[in-house]
């Protein structure tokens, strides 16, 4: 095991146990700043108590995301040293910005919502809702400006050894950034609005807190399939713009090997890097040229085009990409019968729905963690994509004895951190809402 | 752009000051936590801080992000330099930070106790690894050609960098039990008051002996300036010992404040213009001339901080308006 190995496995331990967090801490502030703004408009009591028993597991989700996001912010100094110090004349700016603008916003604001409900007036309350959602969603701007720029660079010049800025915004609102940053906040509005859904649909079944989790259930309903339906299509746009400004990355989704039109579309295939080709391919003919460019005309580049040393690994990216795919795809399956069921009235009474949802629970989770590794893993293997080279980027003074006994520990901690979530989620689900009307506890 | 420069210097002291003002106080709480009562006292240990912590806490990601963007090469060196350090402080941060959410929402009393040493722990470790950090700053690190640390991971930990580490924790304890005489009453506050009294000698004596010892050996670079504030952080740390035995707590604590920041400036002008001394061959230092980043990078971030800093030290001001008073 080399250093740069140990050194990705820690960046992904890393970066995908902080990304199980934020995305349901964006989403559910949104559910939280909807229940506000009901409960602010009608005053029924109802949406107080949809909030607070909301807030709950956003707290406890809130925490395991900031304190694992801090080791993200280091990990660049830590173990990409030669990284940082190409890049942070550029890189180094969005990540403060981050700090500023949004990360202060949001834990000033988030003390309100989870110790203030006593002291704050009800319209500060709601203001300070909407403001953590707020918060929440711009630092995830920041951090997409961040990671986009390693995937197209943009706004600078080499100088000095170093990429050095020459455009602020051309940098910031570099050909990836909008994309992406539509569809990680739409995956992250799926994760919120499903995961009400799935722990309401948990607690039906159990039978537990009827009323309560019918009320919950049918809240996020039309949000689910709002967010379901534009992550697909922002999804869209991501991967035509992927076509044009990575094209070896789009062949690795797609597990296209000759550079062709008519394009066929693959469902299922196992790529094979050795020969060259995808094994047991079945695809819908035209499709991919037809998706990326209206016609099946489109010429589409295949992985042939680039040298063996510039592409990257074949298995992860293919399978990641095409499982996000699936799953959006269920997602938004789901959303459909719901609407339907929800319109028919009999959408907490159908067991057959109400498992399927509490079985999906943890899969808009995954759907996240497969897209970024589809995202991340499809650049390699690029740190900054045409710009540097991974194996280039790693720090020469931190050996690799001491990053696999850092990857151990922290693995552990991860896994006791994970495990007291989901127990204090559990716990939270049975314990069930506040009863109607009651004071702040 | 010598201005600019400075400017960022200048800066990314003020982000640093605040974190150590700020989260200084929360992690001085969590030093003394296990020495509360348990049970009910330790709940109002953690009340104290429960609104602030983490908005205290972005002060360092703030912090960090600045750095890296101004001077990218001595984020570099230092972050990877200090690697197992770091790692250790990010192990603290993380169960502190989990333990203060998690403590109260299951009411078995090993739970509780489980997540009270973690929170203590880490709260402590951190506390005492920044100021070791700022120690190895100050005493200088071997680097080679490319700017990456080569001393190994036990040069860090020796004597000097270890009492300025000592410095930090006692520093932080005072200011946590000040803030903690602030922020309750009865029989917590007189323990706190104690807790502040019993701390303050071992911050004075060994602020004396860290501030002996780098006048010794570290003034490198010029002694008018780092001796002159060494004198006001002095004057600082005396004044907190005038206003707690009167019994005014806020005084106390404000004196703590700027203690604080004095000792910190009195770093940096030790340090001047170094951000990272090379111990083994002066021309490899990192300083603030020849490891910013560019002057369009510099104006750019001036532009956020303008806008933004103003704005976060109203949050600031917000959240302790919004949660004032005793817990």
């Amino acid at each position: 095991m080399d250093a740069v190995w140990l050194a990705r496995l820690q960046f992904a331990l890393t970066v995908g146990f902080h990304y199980l967090f934020p995305p349901l801490s964006i989403g559910l502030s949104w559910m939280l700043f909807y229940y506000q703004t009901r409960f602010l408009r009608t005053g029924e009591a109802v949406y107080q108590q949809l909030s607070r028993f909301w807030m709950r597991m956003f707290a406890i989700t809130f925490a395991v995301g900031l304190a694992s996001g801090i080791t993200m912010e280091f990990q660049f100094g830590t173990n990409w040293a030669a990284y940082s110090r190409f890049v942070g004349d550029i890189f180094g700016a969005p990540l403060a910005a981050e700090g500023v603008f949004s990360f202060f916003l949001e834990s000033s604001f988030l003390a309100v919502l989870i110790y203030g409900e006593k002291r704050a007036s009800r319209k500060l309350y709601w203001a300070s809702s909407l403001l953590v959602a707020v918060g929440a969603t711009l630092s995830a701007f920041w951090i997409v400006v961040a990671n986009s720029w390693q995937q197209t660079p943009a706004g600078y010049h080499l100088v000095n050894g170093r990429a050095e800025l020459t455009s602020f915004w051309e940098a910031v609102f570099n050909p990836s950034t909008l994309p992406r940053y539509g569809h990680v906040i739409a995956g992250a509005l799926v994760v919120g609005t499903f995961f009400v859904i799935g722990v309401s649909a948990v607690m039906l079944l159990k039978r537990k807190h009827v009323a309560f989790a019918e009320r919950s259930l049918k809240s996020a309903l039309l949000p689910f399939f709002i967010a379901a339906s534009v992550v697909m299509g922002f999804g869209h746009i991501h991967a035509v713009q992927v076509s044009k400004t990575q094209p070896a990355k789009l062949a690795a989704f797609e597990g296209v090997w000759e550079t062709q039109t008519h394009a066929p579309l693959l469902l299922f295939g196992v790529p094979n890097a050795k020969q060259e080709r995808t094994d047991w391919a079945v695809g819908v003919p035209d499709m991919l040229s037809y998706m990326v460019g209206f016609s099946a005309d489109t010429k589409i580049q295949g992985l042939k085009d680039f040298p063996k040393k510039d592409r990257p690994p074949m298995f992860t990216t293919f399978y990641s990409f095409h499982s996000m795919v699936y799953l959006g795809g269920w997602f938004a399956t789901l959303s459909l019968i719901a609407l339907f069921l929800w319109w028919r009235g009999t959408i907490a009474r159908n067991r057959l729905f109400l498992w399927a949802a509490a079985l999906s629970l943890p899969l808009p989770f995954i759907a996240n963690e497969v897209g970024w590794m589809a995202a991340e893993v499809g650049r390699q293997p690029w740190v900054v994509y045409n710009l540097m080279r991974t194996r280039d980027a790693v720090s020469g003074a931190v050996p690799a004895g001491q990053i696999f006994a850092s990857i151990v520990l922290f693995s552990l901690i991860y896994a006791l951190l994970f495990g007291v979530w989901v127990y204090l989620l559990g716990r939270q689900l049975n314990k069930g809402p506040q009863p109607l009307g009651e004071e702040a506890r | 752009m010598v201005t600019l420069q400075i400017v960022w210097l200048l800066l990314i002291g003020v982000l640093i000051i605040g974190y150590a003002v700020l989260d200084g106080f929360d992690l001085g709480v969590g030093c003394w936590h296990l020495f509360a009562k348990k049970g009910h006292e330790r709940t109002l240990c953690l009340r104290s801080i429960e609104p602030f912590w983490d908005g205290n806490e972005v002060w360092l990601l703030t912090g960090g992000g600045a750095l890296f963007a101004a001077f990218p090469p001595v984020y570099a060196t230092v972050f990877s330099g200090f690697y197992l350090a770091l790692m250790l402080v990010l192990l603290g941060l993380i169960f502190r930070a989990v333990s203060i959410e998690y403590r109260n929402k299951v009411e078995d009393p090993r739970w509780v106790a489980a997540w009270d040493f973690a929170f203590a722990l880490g709260s402590i470790l951190p506390s005492l690894l920044y100021a070791v950090a700022v120690g190895n700053l100050v005493r200088g690190l071997q680097l080679n050609a490319l700017g990456d640390y080569t001393g190994g991971f036990f040069a860090l930990l020796n004597p000097y960098a270890l009492v300025v580490g000592l410095v930090g924790l006692s520093m932080f304890a005072v200011h946590g039990a000040l803030y903690l005489a602030v922020k309750t009453s009865g029989e917590l506050q007189l323990r706190a008051r104690a807790w502040a009294g019993q701390s303050w000698w071992a911050y004075a004596a060994l602020f004396l002996i860290a501030a002996a010892w780098t006048a010794g050996c570290y003034l490198r670079n010029g002694v008018a300036l780092p001796v002159l504030l060494a004198a006001a952080s002095a004057a600082a740390i005396a004044l907190i010992r005038v206003f707690s035995r009167k019994g005014e707590d806020l005084k106390a604590f404000f004196a703590s404040c700027a203690g604080i920041a004095l000792v910190m400036l009195a770093v940096v002008a030790v340090l001047f213009p170094n951000l990272v001394t090379a111990s083994n061959d002066p021309s490899l230092s990192l300083t603030i001339f020849n490891a910013s980043s560019s002057f369009r990078t510099l104006g750019v971030m001036l532009v956020i901080a303008l806008l933004g800093m103003p704005v976060v030290i109203g949050y600031t001001v917000f959240i302790h308006r919004v949660f004032k008073g005793k817990v």
